[in-house]
């Protein structure tokens, strides 16, 4: 095998698959607002502080509960989601006929009110969860040690990563949705009940923060800031990837994983800006995004 | 896919000013018991608190002319703000420059960022725009965590508050206050007139109407990256005064966090009036102030206020004071 | 003037406190982290140490008034120098206590030493403090980055982790902290084989702790703090890093960040404290009656702050005033202080308050007896090994 710059290909291999991994959150969060944003035209900034409330309702389930993984895999975005659907029948509805600038600012209120509340009742060190038994342990792969966690975390966020993107291509529902993006008032006159699409899909996109902060409940520690920085990333990536573009989206959200993997070996330090590079660079050349149609 | 709105978040919003050559009464008549007002203050609440008021009034007023007047929301004018809070106290520190010195060298540093970003950015619209600003003002952040002048996460500490024009030492409290009343109140009544300038008047048509601007012959472009400079030399104007009062240069003036609640204090106070921001600036700083003591209820309760004036109030506190009395201000 | 003092004393018992209807005024800020990622370290726990040791002092019968006021600095020197100048200026402070987060000390210091006041640094780690930006008016009580490296660094290269690989967070103290250790590993026979800087704060250290276990290390030295320190732990035994061989050394490592890992997660990891609750039965009766009225065990920072004001409160009593910044630290640098909780403790010159400090392994979930019972004490380290000597052009006692 190559050696690249002096970084052995067992190292480079292993950064690219944790790259992967990462790349798998990435994508998850990016699919949420760009389903969100592809329909309602919201960026929707109280993302990360879903994100943060799937992982604390995984915890809560765990331990006021005595609910487990694998069930708070479905109920955690469940609950979420319907979080998210009440926040949209009570605020963000009443904003759509003005610029999309005034749902950046509501959610971005949203956010702190969120991460402000759990930060004061649960505090900031973070709270442990454990990784569910069926999934301890890990496999040699000969370039480095997988945890079997993280193998589940790719395969998940690929599941539902292009389970979403089939609803939305290939299905009569997304059809709709796809449509009522183009036109909603024609589509409203066919018929279809718009205002119910607009909730459902504010309801499943938060429902895809909250499953995101499930799977990375037992990797992180649940924190009520682990959604504040990662906001912005995510955002930077649906803008890469091209506004309401979902394979956009998706695609990148894997592949910055991977570019970020390949800073940290490097040029650990700039791991943290490369994202926002990238954007800058994208945004000049084809502000479209690299998957987006050209407005 | 309308992505690509242009229509700016304050249309319809923020009252159009009528082009006029003099200052009405009524603005006078403000700016002088504002004036009166001001420089009695120190002498009743903590000097420092007040000075910190009044930067972050300027800062937002300088936000307020790009976003309020020119129609262009950025994500990014932490930038200015940290970026030349950075350069004013490494100029005072290090450089032994008397304050106003330093605080030129702060806003130039400022203007030349803004020059640059501006550049860029303006090609831009809307939500891209918003983007583009965020992902420069996330360099400069990454610049001021690493760059060796700059101090990482200490920042510059104990920037010496030097003499003015060499002459008067600023040590004092009472005596730094009063330049920092001048530096501020000059940098917002310059604002003033920028915003009632032919030159304000040609933004107010851009925001409005940018194709029909552009069929006037106005070339859009330049009159937007003019209206990005102003506005990002001014943030750093503000920035550098606050170096010097504070001392100090930190990673929270270039934090992402800080562009959110310049936006946060223009939109209180009401964007595209003239005392809206300052008025928004004073009302968070005091907030932040008086509601230390209870921790991260300040965040909530700022995210309330956000969601609030957001739903209910897009016009900002000045801004419905000036629908009931029919008058802009 | 020690005669005058016990004749005060001694008229003021008589009196019993009405000759001192007036006292001496006392007002100390607690200025620490009350929302953010060292909020449980410090925070509320540091205000109630506080309270209890102006209780314990028995103030109000030696005639001060003591009154404690508190605010969030919320790790920013910003936010920090602007309360401790107000509360110097504008609210007759006369002492700010804890100040965890070095950037945020470091400012307080200065601004400490402007204003003729007092600052009782527990919460912070940076050298900096009693070195390059030493003041008459500081004194660091509970620990700092030196004595972490001479406790951990020094036991772990003697037991055997000759090659260190370090995991710096981006930021001044977790550099300090990294200098500090791989001095002590390079003094003591071992090397270092490779550093890398984390973006602070950082959720993921997979791709980081994957280059540590390639670079063939003994010891992975975490320099860093609080969620970050419990974040790497995790994932370091997620990938199998631990099992393997490779050992981890948090040099920064609280009781409540042992307590947020759980014992199963970090059983075995060796690190350096001032203050264990469990250390004899001074430390168990205070921490309970701590741990009543705050719900959880004392980290060694909490348990600083009391004992720090209890000297400051005796120099005080001795001074007759708290007015004097300056005075009162000189005199604390005089006295010779035994302390409840920290045993023998001696303030330098130059601030540094010298004591032991303890090396503990966190139990195995086996040993472990209860929620809190976690640690299980290797070795003590006298105070003058383990903190740095001092420097000449900061010994304040010879000016």
């Amino acid at each position: 095998m190559f050696e690249l710059l002096g970084i052995p290909p067992q190292v480079l291999m292993g950064q690219l698959l944790l790259g992967l991994i990462n790349g798998s959150f990435y994508a998850v969060l990016s699919l949420g607002l760009a389903v969100i944003f592809g329909l309602l035209n919201v960026i929707n900034f109280a993302h990360g502080a879903l994100y943060m409330a799937g992982a604390f309702v995984a915890w809560m389930l765990l331990n006021y509960l005595g609910v487990g993984y694998w069930p708070a895999l479905i109920l955690a975005p469940l609950a979420v989601g319907i979080f998210g659907i009440v926040l949209e029948r009570t605020m963000l509805s009443r904003l759509y006929h003005l610029d999309h600038l005034y749902g950046l600012l509501l959610t971005f209120g949203l956010a702190l009110i969120i991460q402000g509340l759990f930060r004061n009742y649960y505090g900031i060190s973070g709270l442990p969860y454990r990784i569910p038994s069926a999934l301890a342990g890990g496999h040699n792969l000969g370039f480095m040690f997988l945890p079997n966690y993280r193998a589940w975390v790719i395969v998940a966020s690929i599941i539902v990563c292009f389970g979403t993107w089939f609803m939305i291509e290939k299905t009569r529902l997304g059809a709709y949705l796809r449509a009522a993006t183009e036109n909603s008032a024609l589509v409203n006159a066919f018929g279809v009940n718009v205002p119910l699409l607009l909730v459902l899909t504010y309801g499943f996109g938060t429902a895809l923060a909250g499953f995101a902060g499930v799977l990375a409940a037992p990797i992180y520690s649940v924190n009520p800031n682990m959604g504040a920085d990662l906001i912005i990333i995510v955002f930077a990536v649906v803008v890469i990837g091209g506004m309401g573009s979902i394979m956009g989206a998706i695609v990148t959200g894997y592949m910055l994983g991977i570019i970020e993997g390949l800073t940290r070996v490097f040029y650990p330090e700039g791991s943290s800006v490369v994202i926002f590079v990238i954007m800058a660079i994208v945004l000049l050349i084809k502000p479209e995004g690299l998957f987006g149609r050209a407005a | 896919m309308s992505s690509e709105k242009t229509d700016p978040p304050a249309a319809g919003a923020a009252p159009i000013l009528p082009p006029s050559t003099g200052m009405p009464t009524l603005h006078k008549a403000i700016f002088l018991v504002l004036l009166l007002f001001l420089a009695g203050l120190p002498f009743m609440v903590y000097p420092v608190f007040a000075m910190k008021v009044m930067c972050f009034a300027l800062f937002a007023a300088a936000f307020n002319l790009l976003l309020g007047f020119g129609g262009l929301l950025s994500f990014g004018h932490a930038a200015y703000f940290g970026g030349a809070s950075y350069i004013a106290a490494h100029a005072a520190k290090e450089w032994g420059f008397t304050p106003e010195l330093s605080v030129l060298c702060g806003t130039a540093a400022a203007a030349v960022l803004g020059l640059i970003i501006g550049a860029l950015s303006i090609r831009r619209q809307g939500i891209y725009f918003a983007m583009v600003t965020l992902a420069f003002a996330q360099m400069v952040y990454f610049f001021a965590l690493q760059a060796p002048f700059t101090g990482g996460e200490d920042g510059i500490q104990s920037v010496p508050r030097g003499d003015l024009f060499g002459l008067i030492p600023l040590e004092n409290n009472i005596a730094l206050y009063f330049f920092v009343l001048a530096v501020t109140f000059g940098g917002i009544l310059f604002l003033y007139r920028i915003v009632h300038s032919p030159f304000g008047q040609v933004l107010k048509a851009i925001r409005e109407n940018e194709p029909r601007a552009i069929s006037l012959g106005y070339n859009v472009n330049r009159y937007k990256l003019l209206v990005f400079v102003l506005s990002a030399t001014f943030a750093g104007l503000a920035g550098a005064t606050k170096s010097q009062v504070f001392q100090l240069a930190s990673l929270t003036d270039a934090h992402w966090m800080m562009s959110g609640e310049v936006v946060l204090m223009t939109l209180l106070g009401g964007m595209g009036t003239i005392f809206g921001p300052p008025v928004g600036a004073a009302l968070i700083v005091t907030m932040q102030n008086y509601l230390a003591t209870f921790g991260a209820w300040v965040t909530v309760i700022q995210g309330v206020i956000f969601v609030i004036g957001v739903l209910l109030f897009r016009e900002g506190i000045v801004g419905v004071i000036s629908r009931w009395l029919k008058r802009p201000l | 003037m020690i005669r005058k003092l016990a004749l005060g004393t001694a008229l003021g018992a008589l009196a019993a406190g009405a000759a001192f209807a007036a006292g001496i005024d006392v007002k100390l800020g607690v200025l620490n982290d009350r929302s953010g990622v060292y909020a449980d370290l410090s925070g509320e726990g540091s205000v109630v140490a506080a309270r209890m040791a102006v209780e314990d002092f028995k103030a109000k019968d030696k005639g001060l008034n003591v009154e404690i006021i508190s605010a969030d600095h919320q790790n920013k020197p910003d936010i920090g120098s602007g309360i401790a100048r107000k509360w110097y200026d504008a609210e007759g402070v006369n002492a700010i206590l804890d100040v965890p987060t070095s950037s945020v000390a470091l400012a307080v210091a200065d601004i400490t030493a402007d204003a003729n006041g007092v600052l009782l640094d527990s919460g912070a780690g940076s050298t900096a403090l009693t070195r390059e930006q030493c003041r008459p008016t500081t004194i660091h009580w509970t620990y700092d980055t030196a004595a972490l490296a001479n406790g951990t660094g020094k036991a772990l290269t003697e037991a055997g982790g000759k090659k260190w690989f370090f995991l710096t967070a981006d930021y001044a103290f977790g550099h300090s902290l990294e200098e500090n250790t791989a001095k002590v590993v390079e003094a003591n026979g071992g090397e270092v084989v490779g550093t890398v800087d984390v973006p602070f704060p950082a959720q993921d250290f997979s791709s980081f702790l994957l280059q540590a276990q390639g670079s063939g290390a003994d010891v992975i030295g975490l320099a860093n703090a609080g969620g970050d320190t419990v974040n790497a732990i995790k994932q370091a035994s997620e990938f199998g890093i631990t099992q393997a061989g490779q050992k981890l050394a948090a040099l920064l490592f609280f009781i409540t960040d042992v307590h947020a890992l759980g014992v199963q997660t970090a059983q075995g990891l060796s690190l350096t404290s001032a203050f264990y609750w469990d250390q004899n039965d001074q430390t168990r009766e205070w921490s309970k009656r701590f741990m009543d009225k705050h719900g959880a065990e004392p980290t060694m920072v909490q348990a600083g702050v009391y004992s720090a004001t209890m000297a400051y409160l005796a120099a005080v009593e001795a001074l007759g005033s708290a007015d004097d910044g300056k005075a009162v630290v000189a005199k604390m640098k005089e006295m010779d202080i035994d302390d409840p909780l920290f045993g023998k403790v001696k303030v330098r010159g130059d601030g540094r308050a010298v004591h032991d400090m303890y090396l503990y392994e966190v139990k195995t979930p086996g040993d472990s007896t209860g929620e809190w019972d976690l640690y299980k004490q290797i070795s003590s380290i006298s105070g003058d090994d383990a903190f740095l000597p001092m420097l000449d052009e900061c010994d304040f006692t010879k000016k």
